[in-house]
């Protein structure tokens, strides 16, 4: 459709009334001349913003890096951008870690029935990719008697679980104390919080994988594709190191749900789980249950030999 | 003034040529626009257009750039006999060595751009404006280490070219200086490449002391034969003399190396298999299968059966000594150490995966196309290089008086 049609469109509604055929043609035809005329503004040609936003992520500056009021506009562009991109308005927070506090995980392998209850929370709650199925946590299925990896299943799917003579061990990000990944990462996209959390920028990460290749522990996934959730899923309470959407090419994990745990709130997956197999807290404090299991029960951590120091750790009754 | 000749002058040689010149000149170009066009495709739609996924997160790719790497080291083997034995016939190929490293380090970087996921993030690199995690991460020392040579050779081969462009002999003691830094630059490269797989105790197949040794004998081993191949085609093509003593001497060079390099490899195996624990697993995958798949057991196989017969025919020396039983060991033994040092090495360092989950990998026909594009751009680049070097070494590109116009300005 032309401009000619548009004016003529115009002109008829003036001097006729407005008939419902004219008027969707003219929408149709506006629609057309607008979009080619304002493509800076808010069409794909931009990756689906602002041509201000845009630049303005380009140029953005890696988290630690930023002033205050940097980290202000860097909030309210992803925001932006998740209002284009989902139709949803999202907070995009940037709690920081609260003082005193280094978090710890510890798993109760007797009590993990291998339901996967925290697998599909965490999905939710970290507006995890649902069509590129990424997950931060994979529960292995063992044969009973041995802890050899080699011998696990990942994909077990019988009618119900736990099946006889297996056991099960969720493994996810064991927020290492000696990260092999922060070491490996060329730009520094990827450090450790004060509070003890491994996190990435994921608008500095560069998506060499670098990290992937260095993590003992199978916990960092890519973004071969552009990770989908559906606008009514997705969950609007994000942190800029946490669970905001995320671009395609870059690394995440789990990140200990940065976004409750900092309000004291408990991860998603320690939250799903039905059978109260997953503790976490604050390992400096005395009176934390975390404290209590480290102190009273028979733990083990995975791949101690390689010295990475997991905060994450796991026991039996 | 006479550096604008000399461009000038370049570029008219670069425009001058015979049919089979453009025809190869066209069909480089070509293939690398296809490149292009599919590189293009993955930018868009992300890197799930390649074969790699979580538990395979690097592959042809980064196969080819660990090679390659490899190849523009090698050059040294040119650099080494020209400089400090002061070999004259090796002084007459010496820059067309330091062409075919710029061009290997050219590729070697295009496959490290193409698995960026986020490319135009690149700048995060520079000093200043990025954030660079040096000294601690190994890929930065890369980065500063290939930048860097890919500088020094650059500079000397224009800076000798230049000189002679004039008719002069480059003598000052500077030169000297940053020829001997490039000779120990070219192993520092291989070995920060080696060290970004062996640095990395979660991946027990690459986390071998023995890696980088390897990595530089196998170098040693598919630079010369590349070189060998390269002069030869040089040789039938141009009137450039290229002295039987280079190759003889590369052909010996390649012939120890393979020999070490084999080394290696058996010794590696014996200590895998000896006393087979769960860090053989990535070995096993490789040679014999794991969990009922194997898909590289055909490409090592064949890798090692090329490299033995290629290092047959270089240890007898009438088959060494003979240009056509020559050419066959050297494209065998670039073949072998291609696939034994690329996929063969890179692949099977994530199977299984560090949980122990065996998942397998293959190129997709868009990472060969990307990759065939990459291939395509470095042969062209050491084509437009070469002749320019051949062109200035024979005598057909000298500084002519500046014409009457450039001097009023």
């Amino acid at each position: 459709m032309s401009e000619k049609k548009v004016k003529k469109t115009r002109a008829d509604d003036r001097n006729s009334g407005i008939s419902r055929r004219s008027f969707m043609q003219g929408v149709g035809a506006v629609g057309a001349v607008t979009a080619a005329a304002a493509v800076a503004a808010s069409t794909p040609a931009w990756g689906g913003q602002s041509m201000r936003d845009a630049f303005g992520s380009f140029f953005q500056d890696q988290y630690k890096k930023m002033t205050p009021e940097e980290i202000e506009a860097a909030l309210a562009r992803i925001e932006r951008k998740a209002k284009r991109r989902f139709g949803v308005d999202i907070k995009c927070a940037n709690t920081p870690p609260i003082p005193g506090v280094v978090f710890g995980y510890a798993i109760n392998i007797s009590k993990c029935k291998g339901y996967r209850d925290c697998v599909y929370a965490c999905v939710e709650e970290n507006n995890l990719g649902r069509d590129s199925q990424m997950q931060y946590i994979r529960v292995l299925e063992m044969d009973q008697g041995t802890r050899k990896l080699e011998n696990s299943e990942h994909y077990y799917d019988p009618e119900e679980v736990p099946r006889e003579g297996k056991y099960y061990m969720p493994v996810q990000c064991m927020q290492c104390d000696n990260p092999p990944c922060v070491k490996a990462c060329p730009v520094e996209a990827t450090w450790q919080e004060p509070d003890g959390i491994v996190v990435i920028d994921y608008d500095w990460c560069i998506g060499c994988r670098m990290c992937m290749s260095a993590c003992p522990y199978w916990a960092r996934h890519f973004n071969w594709t552009t990770p989908e959730v559906p606008a009514e899923e997705l969950n609007p309470v994000t942190h800029y190191l946490g669970n905001r959407p995320r671009p395609k090419g870059v690394t995440e994990k789990c990140h200990f749900c940065i976004q409750r745990t900092r309000k004291g709130r408990l991860p998603a997956c320690a939250e799903a789980c039905p059978n109260g197999a997953r503790i976490f807290g604050n390992l400096l404090d005395p009176d934390s249950e975390i404290r209590y299991v480290l102190e009273n029960k028979s733990v083990f951590r995975l791949k101690e030999d390689l010295g990475t120091e997991p905060k994450f750790w796991y026991f039996a009754d | 003034m006479q550096l604008f000749n000399f461009i000038a002058d370049a570029i008219g040689e670069l425009l001058r040529g015979s049919k089979r010149y453009w025809i190869w000149i066209a069909l480089l170009a070509a293939l690398f626009a296809q490149g292009v066009f599919f590189y293009i495709h993955q930018m868009q739609t992300g890197l799930v257009v390649t074969g790699m996924s979580d538990q395979v997160s690097w592959g042809f790719y980064i196969s080819n750039f660990a090679f390659f790497v490899g190849i523009g080291a090698a050059a040294v083997l040119l650099v080494i006999p020209a400089y400090i034995f002061r070999r004259k016939d090796f002084k007459h190929v010496v820059l067309l060595g330091e062409g075919l490293a710029v061009a290997a380090v050219l590729v070697a970087m295009l496959f490290v751009l193409v698995d960026l996921g986020r490319p135009e993030r690149a700048w995060h690199f520079l000093p200043y404006f990025g954030r660079f995690n040096f000294p601690s991460s190994i890929l930065a020392w890369d980065v500063l280490v290939l930048n860097g040579y890919l500088m020094l050779n650059a500079a000397i081969l224009f800076f000798v070219l230049f000189k002679h462009y004039r008719d002069r002999e480059p003598q000052s003691k500077l030169y000297f200086v940053f020829v001997v830094l490039a000779m120990f630059w070219a192993i520092s490269i291989h070995t920060v490449t080696a060290f970004m797989f062996s640095s990395n105790p979660a991946r027990s197949m690459w986390h071998t002391s023995l890696l980088a040794p390897r990595f530089i004998a196998s170098a040693f081993a598919s630079g010369p034969a590349l070189i060998i191949i390269t002069l030869s085609v040089i040789r039938k093509n141009t009137r450039y003399l290229i002295k039987q003593g280079v190759i003889d001497t590369l052909a010996l060079i390649m012939t120890v190396a393979m020999q070490i390099n084999l080394f290696f490899v058996g010794a590696e195996l014996f200590t895998d298999f000896y006393n087979e624990d769960t860090h053989a697993a990535s070995i096993r995958y490789l040679f014999l299968g794991l969990e009922g798949v194997g898909k590289l057991q055909p490409w090592i196989w064949s890798a090692i059966l090329m490299n033995v017969v290629a290092l047959t025919i270089l240890m007898i020396h009438p088959l060494r000594r003979n240009p056509k039983t020559l050419i066959i060991a050297c494209v065998l033994g670039f073949l072998g150490i291609w696939i034994e040092k690329g996929m063969g090495l890179v692949v099977p360092g994530f199977i299984p995966t560090t949980l122990g989950e065996v998942f397998e990998y293959f190129p997709t026909s868009i990472e060969l196309a990307i990759a065939i594009g990459i291939w395509s751009f470095g042969m062209l680049a050491f084509t437009l290089l070469a002749k320019i070097i051949i062109g200035v070494e024979l005598g057909q590109l000298r500084f002519s008086k500046p014409e009457p116009r450039s001097l009023s300005d």
